[in-house]
């Protein structure tokens, strides 16, 4: 996720002081990492310069963070471009858990148990991300549901494997 | 525990009736068909109480003779039988002449005086014939006497009866006038026919079982999704007592509906009863009440009856809270006990067949046709199951069709064997039936060559019978006629019995050719005489008292009038040289059998009491000739008969039963019919899924059309075939047990023909509803 | 209503131990064990065909495995008539299936208060019981509407009221949100969840959905006829 492309985003409402932005950040978005001042001040140095914002005005009292930032035409156009490019899909092409089940057949340790581990701790994961997004808003569902479908598809694909171990085994041990 | 019941029935009840709309129409529909049964039920349940008051209004309007030699009382009158008959149908009446104060003389119910000379009270049926333009030739038997009032309800055997009085004043003049003391007498069931009474008999179980059947088919509708509902019990935790109670409560609903509903009908029914044309007068509707022991046990029996049938059905059945299993669907039926009952009945009346039917034997009879027809119907699921698991094949339609009756064929089954029962028993009668009535129409036919009526009348002389005979002969509509005169003459030199009375011969004067109806003879010529119906001894003849017979030599007293009424005048007469001559069976009138002699060998002029007897052939030219002869010889004169022995006026009866049995066989069938089309139209919504699957396919309309049509041809055609075997079976060991031969093979032709007619009926009243469930939104789920 | 109240309330809930069951060649169970205590929610996971329907049939006593015993509260099933079973349908167990289980001619208020009334709770009463169900699971402007009038959700909301109606101390829930989409299967879930926990209800959940799962404490898994429970298997290994 890009921070820069977020914070531009999140002026666009209106003006903000460095510290303000921090703070909408981490409620909307932060959740497990919330954001550092430095990052926060780099971040804006950067867009300056790169005339995506301007300076709105300063606080008495001096401070870095006493800077109001507001988002300029080039940096609308900027927010624009980013929120029409898709993403692209990750492949997920480069699997751990594909190394470690065919490392475990290798080494005629059992993939199963392996596999039976891996699925207890993403479900372990899931029920943990379920009793949040039951006790929390809508935005915490969302990003909670995010990550729970990808929790899943990694479990269905734990479970395919698994009914697949012996087919496996045998490619393996060619 | 048992309140405990009661609330579990209850429950069932309350889903019955809180069903929406699907579940209203089942119940409608069901009620419906309870309904119907039960009208028909109560209908022949009122059999007994109006047999009851006709017997017991015959019975009051019978007249009491008095004994010979008894005292008549002041208000005592004369009375004279008086039958005709009219294109058919018989015309009764009493002529009556009081003996003295006509307001005091005892008379008929009915009636609220005694008619005076030349008046007449009639029955309404006979007064609508008699104004009636149809009527007009009756009419002119009356003509000399005015209708003066309407004989009531009470004094008539049913509404449709023709019946009058006549008053007269001729009736005094006879030589032995019967005088009257009362009307009423007790008719206590007189003895029937045993081939009557099994008539009767396989009549009524031919109608009612079916009618059972369809009570029980009612009973079973909806039976698919009760399954359903019955499992979702199972699963909130209703053991088995519970879920077949609530099920029962169920159907006791719909049976208790059908009851009211029956009810309902029955007494709209009631009220048209009277205008149905029924032999013996027709009945009433205030006669139509049902027996009340009778409509007890139909109104306790029915619910029960519903009640014991949806648990026996849920006996094989096994609700899991999972599901419905049925047993026995992957085993198949077993055959070898539906085969005990069938054999076990064929085998009563095959036994039976040996002997002739006495009273002892009617219920084994009775228990046989139950037993062979109920037996037939439960072989019938077996026999469509074995037939339809052997069908494959054909067009898509017939394969859709056969492969729906292979997974599950015991609802088909179970509604056709209605049919079965009803068309193999109507059948089996259909052949006793025409049997009988060709056994009538041959006796009659044995009569007198073309000879179709036979009139008779007591006379003084012989120049009086001559008299009539001519008059006979002139009349219109008479082709040929042929004069017998028949005395019966006290034998000279015999003892009279105990009662004074002198033993007598009957001697019979007519002219060869008229002697040639009576009996066989190799020649004749005037001045012979014949005996006949002798067997050499007069063995056969020891009870016949005056027909015995006469040999030469035997001295016969022409005074034959009766004592008492004359003086007596001694006038022997010598039976000559007679001729041995055969008899000709004659089955109507008197009996022919004694001496015949021709007119030169007998001083008939010196007899005084001989009956004149004309045999008249008629006139095909002329319509009506028989009216016409009728109309001649006239009513009001008490000595005179005449017999009709032209088969369709003698079978008219029959006739009327035989068409009401095909007649109640057919409303049967269409009873059933409408249960069919309940039963397919609620098998197509079970169904509606697949349907709208089929039609996303796009199979065409015809095709589930015709796929239709063959659910319900198959088990129907498989039913018509078992029906037409079992019942020419049925027949055959019917008429061997009546002693006849069979007459009428064809009998079953008109019954399948029907029950083909109801195939298509059936498949087309189903077709709206098909076309309705094959609409794509069936592919939504609930 | 009684309750199979027992002096070995303190063990586990309901046991299974060495459970087989066939249908034809195929073994549906073959030495499942499964344990679960009061008020907990135990999810039975495992491909479609793996026994997972069959596992929660024994354990409601709805079929009789061929080997092994299921106890209820120390009372074994297999030993209890049908009769007894099915009362312990009525007052301890709750269902709540894929579809299918509500009485079509029932309006969804009725239904709800059908397993009361099967145990002998006069209809008023059950009714006023069941409204209150309906509001808990926010179906109540449904109640005088039949089960083929409302929606998926709705219905199945309607299963898990009449499921919970009686206060049962099991819920067996087989694949209780298999026809309903995410959203509003989550919403089931959620909805069954927190009332089994609220009533102290312990819950048998089959699902092969992993989402689903997560809304349990536990989680067993159901292959080739053997269930594993793969909770404490992890525990085991940490």
């Amino acid at each position: 996720m890009s921070i820069s492309n977020t914070l531009l985003g999140l002026l666009e409402s209106g003006p903000r002081h460095g510290y303000d932005l921090k703070r909408t950040f981490d409620e909307r978005f932060g959740h497990d990492r919330p954001l550092h001042y430095g990052q926060v001040y780099s971040t804006m140095s950067r867009l300056l310069k790169n005339g995506l914002v301007e300076v709105d005005g300063v606080e008495a009292g001096g401070g870095p963070e006493r800077k109001r930032y507001a988002i300029t035409d080039a940096g609308i156009t900027d927010v624009g471009r980013w929120l029409a490019t898709p993403e692209k899909p990750e492949p997920y092409l480069q699997s751990t858990l594909y190394t470690k089940v065919v490392l475990a057949l290798l080494t005629g340790r059992d993939a199963a148990d392996l596999l039976d581990a891996q699925r207890a701790e993403h479900l372990r994961l899931m029920r943990e991300l379920t009793r949040r997004k039951t006790n929390g808003d809508l935005g915490d569902q969302l990003i909670c549901d995010h990550a729970l479908f990808h929790l899943e598809a990694d479990l269905r694909w734990l479970e395919l494997t698994a009914d697949r171990l012996d087919r496996l085994a045998g490619e393996v041990g060619k | 525990m048992i309140l405990r019941w009661c609330r579990e029935l209850g429950m069932g009840a309350g889903f019955a009736l809180s069903g929406g709309r699907p579940g209203w129409t089942r119940m409608l529909l069901t009620a419906l068909g309870v309904g119907l049964g039960v009208m028909l039920l109560l209908l022949a349940s009122t059999a007994p109480t109006v047999r009851d008051a006709m017997q017991d209004r015959m019975g009051a309007r019978s007249p009491v003779f008095l004994e010979e030699g008894e005292e008549a009382g002041g208000d005592a009158l004369l009375a004279s039988y008086e039958l005709t008959g009219f294109r058919g149908t018989m015309v009764s009446g009493l002529l009556l002449e009081p003996l003295g104060d006509p307001e005091a003389a005892v008379r008929p119910p009915g009636i609220d005086r005694i008619p005076t000379a030349g008046e007449l009270y009639v029955s309404p049926a006979l007064r609508d014939l008699l104004r009636s333009e149809d009527g007009a030739l009756l009419a002119e038997r009356f003509d000399e006497a005015s209708i003066v009032g309407v004989i009531g309800a009470e004094g008539l055997s049913g509404p449709h009866e023709l019946h009058f009085y006549l008053g007269t004043d001729t009736l005094s003049k006879e030589p032995a006038p019967s005088a009257v003391s009362s009307f009423g007498e007790d008719r206590s069931n007189s003895g029937m026919d045993p081939v009557f009474v099994m008539l009767i008999v396989v009549i009524i179980v031919v109608l009612l079982l079916p009618i059972g059947v369809f009570v029980l088919t009612a009973v079973r509708f909806g039976g698919e999704s009760r399954d359903r509902r019955l499992s979702a019990l199972r699963l909130m935790g209703a053991d088995n007592g519970m879920t077949r109670r609530i099920a029962a409560g169920e159907s006791l609903v719909g049976a208790l509906l059908g009851l009211l509903v029956g009810a309902c009908l029955f007494l709209v029914a009631r009220m048209f009863v009277g205008e149905v044309p029924l032999p013996y007068g027709g009945v009433s509707p205030a006669d139509t009440v049902p027996a009340p022991l009778i409509a007890a046990s139909i109104v306790v029996l029915v619910p029960a009856c519903a009640v014991l049938v949806t648990l026996f059905a849920l006996r094989k059945v096994a609700v899991s809270p999972l599901g419905v299993s049925r047993e026995g669907t992957d085993r198949g039926r077993r055959l070898w006990w539906r085969l005990v009952l069938p054999a076990v009945g064929i085998a009563i009346l095959a036994v039976l067949g040996g002997g002739s039917a006495s009273a002892a034997d009617e219920w084994a009879i009775v228990t046989g046709v139950l037993m062979t027809l109920t037996g037939f119907t439960l072989l019938l699921p077996w026999i469509v199951e074995v037939v339809v698991a052997r069908l494959r094949g054909g067009p898509l339609s017939w394969q859709l069709a056969t492969r729906r009756l292979q997974l599950n064929s015991g609802p088909a089954a179970r509604t056709v064997s209605g049919i079965t029962i009803a068309v193999a028993g109507a059948i089996a009668l259909q052949m006793l039936f025409s049997a009988v009535d060709e056994a009538d129409r041959e006796a009659t036919g044995q009569g007198p060559s073309q000879v179709q009526l036979v009139a008779s009348s007591s006379v003084d002389s012989s120049a009086e019978g001559l008299a009539f005979a001519r008059g006979i002969d002139g009349a219109e509509g008479v082709a040929s006629s042929f004069s017998i005169l028949r005395a019966d003459l006290p034998l000279v030199g015999a003892e009279p019995d105990s009662s004074g009375r002198q033993e007598r011969r009957s001697v019979v004067v007519a002219d060869c050719a008229a002697l040639d109806k009576l009996i066989t003879f190799s020649s004749c010529a005037d001045g012979d005489a014949f005996v006949a119906g002798a067997d050499g001894d007069g063995d056969s003849f020891a009870d016949r008292g005056d027909a015995s017979v006469v040999r030469p030599g035997d001295r016969l007293d022409l005074d034959n009038a009766y004592p008492g009424t004359g003086v007596t005048d001694p006038r022997p007469w010598d039976v000559p040289r007679v001729e041995q001559a055969g008899t000709r069976e004659f089955t109507v009138g008197e009996t022919y059998e004694g001496l015949f002699v021709t007119p030169s060998a007998f001083p008939v002029e010196e007899l005084s009491d001989i009956r004149s007897t004309v045999l008249i052939t008629l006139d095909p030219r002329v319509p009506d000739a028989a009216e016409h002869v009728r109309n001649h010889i006239g009513i009001g004169d008490p000595g005179l008969t005449l017999h009709a022995l032209s088969p369709d006026a003698n079978s008219t009866e029959m006739a009327a039963v035989g068409d009401a049995l095909r007649a109640a066989a057919i409303v049967t069938m269409a009873v059933i019919g409408a249960s069919m089309v309940v039963s397919t139209i609620e098998q197509l919504r079970d169904r509606k899924r697949q349907l709208s699957v089929l039609v996303a396919f796009g199979t065409d309309r015809s095709t589930l059309g015709a796929s239709v049509l063959w659910q319900t041809a198959i088990p129907v055609v498989i039913g018509l075939v078992i029906a037409t075997g079992c019942g020419l079976g049925l027949g055959l060991l019917l008429l061997r047990m009546a002693g006849l031969p069979v007459t009428d093979w064809l009998s079953f032709v008109p019954l399948v023909g029907a029950g083909l007619a109801m195939v298509v009926l059936v498949t087309l009243a189903s077709l709206p509803s098909l076309w309705q469930m094959m609409r794509p939104d069936g592919l939504r789920t609930e | 209503m009684t309750r199979t109240d027992s002096a070995e309330s303190t063990g586990p809930l309901l046991t299974a131990t060495r459970l087989r069951k066939t249908y034809g060649p195929t073994a549906a169970l073959n030495g499942a064990e499964f344990t679960i205590d009061s008020g907990e929610i135990v999810a039975v996971m495992g491909p479609s065909g793996s026994g997972k329907s069959t596992l929660l049939h024994c354990l409601a006593g709805i079929i009789t495995p061929e080997g092994g015993t299921v106890h209820y509260r120390g009372h074994e099933l297999s030993a209890m008539s049908d009769a007894q079973r099915s009362k312990l349908r009525r007052g301890d167990f709750g269902f709540v299936f894929q579809f299918g289980q509500l009485v079509p001619e029932l309006t969804c208020a009725e239904n709800i208060a059908l397993p009361l009334r099967l145990a002998g709770t006069n209809r008023k009463e059950a009714e006023s019981c069941a409204l209150e169900w309906m509001a808990r699971l926010e179906v109540d402007d449904v109640r005088s509407k039949r089960p083929g009038q409302v929606s998926g959700g709705q219905g199945q909301r309607v299963a898990v009221a009449r499921a919970l109606a009686a206060r049962p101390r099991v819920i067996f829930a087989d694949e209780p949100t298999g026809a309903l989409d995410s959203l509003n299967g989550e919403r089931v879930m959620e909805l069954l969840t927190t009332a089994a926990r609220e009533t102290n209800a312990a819950v048998v959940l089959v699902t092969h959905e992993a989402r689903v799962a997560a809304y349990s404490d536990r989680e067993v898994v159901v292959r080739d006829g053997q269930a594993r429970d793969i909770t404490s298997a992890t525990a085991g290994i940490a």
